[in-house]
């Protein structure tokens, strides 16, 4: 999967350089910078799983002795970050739960991104009764509260990651549709989109060149934060137990950890780890979402 | 084809514009609150205005902000639609036209803008601007920049390669609003309205877009509305005035005629408005009092009543129509009875 996505880039370096022009990654904020060298190593972790990673994550291992491998301490035997009581690889499965938590993060984040911008552009633009379905549509998906619908989708639907991707789809794109209305809203009364018009634009040129463009970056804003909170809600629901247990992730990890004690048995090498990893994550999106901010709207600076 | 209504008024020439009994309403606020509340909700920006503009015809549209010109305008260019009446743009009604006739009315009618900072995507530059028109009318490539060089002449933009590669931001307020006339007249259009075009540039370099607008206009024998609240303007640039109050038309005759005698009431205060670049000059109070009404809630029967020196019993309960006098049309009792 991963290497597809190199693949592709390495195929189109033309339209990969176009987007992220397009985009206007937040360069000269130092704190996004953190951000964007944060996701880069993650992502790196993500694509070499299996040359990083030690051991099989879900393997039980046995010492030399034919023992059972179960809570070593980081560094014995060999074990970077010490084994889980079932005798499986801390290192390694915090290698692996990379994977599934920017595979989570950024399905989830494009999801919400992409349809919370078309349904803030249709509804910003064509005002009428597109706005109004759609702006009910966002109404409705604001009532419903978060978390509980994840836990009940998870509970009716067999446990896979792909739950999450599913409900913030679902949810999450109402805050990216309402501001990018609204940001609509201001733009189609400038006048040089009436002069579009004048000058014989459809409808749907006006919106993909002149208002397009000018909202991406706000798109993106929404789609960095919703992959720090893809990730938190996964790592929820997983803890809460309606993870899917053949898929690793920081999530399932701490679920284990908690589920064996690990806290009374002073393993915090076992829960610390992916902790440290979510908290990286989330952080480094909205280290980005501020750069955006600094691009969006400079006059907060001051 | 386009729909082509019935001409009931036997002219001798077919107007190229002909606006009848326009109206355009706004809603504005909640209506419900308004309800509660008991005021209106309705802007009547528009209503009833009636004229028509013969062929290389040049008309000024006079009036305060808020009057409804630049309403009138939009509506002219259909990037609004009437709420009531009909225009007719060479005998056919806008109302009706839609797909491949809207298309070639867009490249009949153009309009160039009141702020040229803001009329120019500032994210596309100015060969991207000028090539829109002609890409949306399938110009090969080729021949764009041909276009696109003959326009620039037209505007007098010297040495035009040096801007083409250019952002708006990077142009003066001049510049800039001769690349916006230049756009409007890339197409070759018939026919332009003009949106108070120097409102928003420098005294300094008014004069030489005003003089561009006239000369354009002249050569190419364009049909033209020029909207602008100064008089002094649209003296300079039209031959034929309209005076708007309150989204209706006061007076409507040649320029001269008007700013030497006007009649209306209201065209006498503008008039009187115009300042006389004289320090010592003593300038008479204004013919009327201050204060427009509330456009939701205009007076009955003649709008200007509430301000007007001369109103009297008629005045309240009778809409004015229009009173031939001599060439020109009056909207007042004065001079209908």
């Amino acid at each position: 999967m991963h290497s597809d996505i190199a693949g592709e880039t390495r195929a189109e370096p033309g339209f990969v350089g176009r987007f992220l022009a397009r985009i206007h990654l937040p360069l000269d904020d130092p704190f996004a910078v953190v951000g964007l060298i944060i996701y880069a190593i993650f992502i790196a972790m993500a694509i070499f799983a299996d040359q990083l990673a030690t051991h099989d994550p879900l393997e039980i291992l046995f010492t030399s002795d034919y023992q059972l491998a179960a809570d070593r301490r980081p560094g014995q035997d060999g074990f970077i970050l010490g084994t889980t009581s079932l005798g499986r690889d801390i290192y390694s499965q915090l290698i692996y739960g990379s994977r599934s938590a920017l595979l989570i993060g950024i399905t989830a984040a494009f999801m919400v991104a992409v349809i919370g911008t078309v349904v803030g552009l249709l509804a910003g633009y064509f005002r009428g009764w597109i706005d109004i379905v759609l702006m009910r549509a966002a109404d409705i998906a604001f009532g419903i509260p978060f978390l509980p619908f994840v836990i009940v989708l998870s509970a009716f639907l067999e446990p896979s990651i792909w739950n999450v991707v599913f409900a913030m789809a679902m949810i999450l794109w109402r805050d990216t549709g309402r501001v990018i209305r609204s940001q609509v809203l201001t733009l189609r009364t400038r006048a040089y989109i009436d002069a579009a018009r004048v000058a014989g634009s459809s409808d749907l040129k006006i919106v993909f060149r002149h208002i397009a463009p000018n909202i991406l970056p706000l798109s993106f804003l929404y789609g960095t934060i919703a992959i720090g909170w893809a990730i938190l809600t996964e790592a929820a629901i997983s803890f809460l137990g309606f993870g899917d247990p053949e898929t690793i992730s920081w999530g399932y990890m701490l679920q284990d950890a908690y589920a064996s004690q690990a806290l009374s048995t002073g393993g915090y090498y076992w829960f610390v780890p992916p902790g440290i990893c979510i908290v990286l994550v989330v952080v480094a999106g909205f280290f980005i979402s501020r750069g955006y901010e600094e691009i969006l709207f400079p006059k907060l600076k001051e | 084809m386009m729909h082509r209504p019935q001409n009931d008024e036997a002219t001798t020439q077919t107007p190229m514009i002909a606006i009848d009994n326009v109206r355009k309403h706004f809603t504005v606020g909640n209506p419900l609150m308004a309800a509660m509340r008991g005021s209106p909700t309705v802007v009547k920006a528009v209503d009833g205005v009636k004229f028509s503009l013969k062929k290389g015809e040049s008309v000024g549209l006079l009036g305060e902000s808020g009057c409804g010109k630049t309403t009138m305008g939009r509506l002219l260019l259909k990037l609004e639609e009437a709420t009531e009446g009909r225009i007719l743009f060479d005998g056919d009604d806008l109302a009706e036209c839609r797909g491949e006739d809207l298309k070639r009315y867009r490249t009949q009618a153009q309009m160039i803008f009141q702020n040229p900072f803001d009329a120019l995507n500032p994210r596309f530059t100015i060969a991207q601007s000028l090539a829109e028109p002609l890409n949306n009318i399938g110009m090969a490539k080729a021949e764009q920049a041909n276009a696109i060089q003959k326009a620039m002449e037209l505007v007098h933009l010297p040495n035009p390669e040096q801007f083409l590669d250019r952002f708006p931001h990077q142009m003066s307020g001049g510049q800039l609003q001769r690349v916006v006339m230049a756009r409007a007249l890339i197409l070759e259009p018939s026919f332009v309205v003009a949106d108070e075009p120097v409102s928003m540039l420098d005294v300094s370099v008014r004069a030489g877009i005003l003089n561009l607008f006239r000369e354009v206009r002249e050569n190419l024998g364009l049909t033209a509305i020029y909207i602008s609240h100064d008089l002094a303007l649209v003296r300079y640039v039209c031959e034929r005035t309209i005076v708007m109050y309150l989204g209706c038309i006061v007076e409507d005759g040649p320029t001269e005629d008007i700013v030497r005698e006007p009649m209306h009431p209201y065209t006498k205060a503008l008039v009187a408005a115009v300042p006389v670049p004289h320090p010592d000059q003593s300038h008479e109070t204004l013919p009327i009092k201050a204060g427009a009404p509330d456009a939701r809630n205009p007076p009955s029967g003649c709008r200007l009543r509430d301000r007007c020196p001369h109103a009297f019993a008629r005045c309240a309960t009778e809409e004015p129509k229009a009173t031939s006098v001599g060439n020109r049309k009056v909207h007042c009792h004065l001079f209908d009875q």
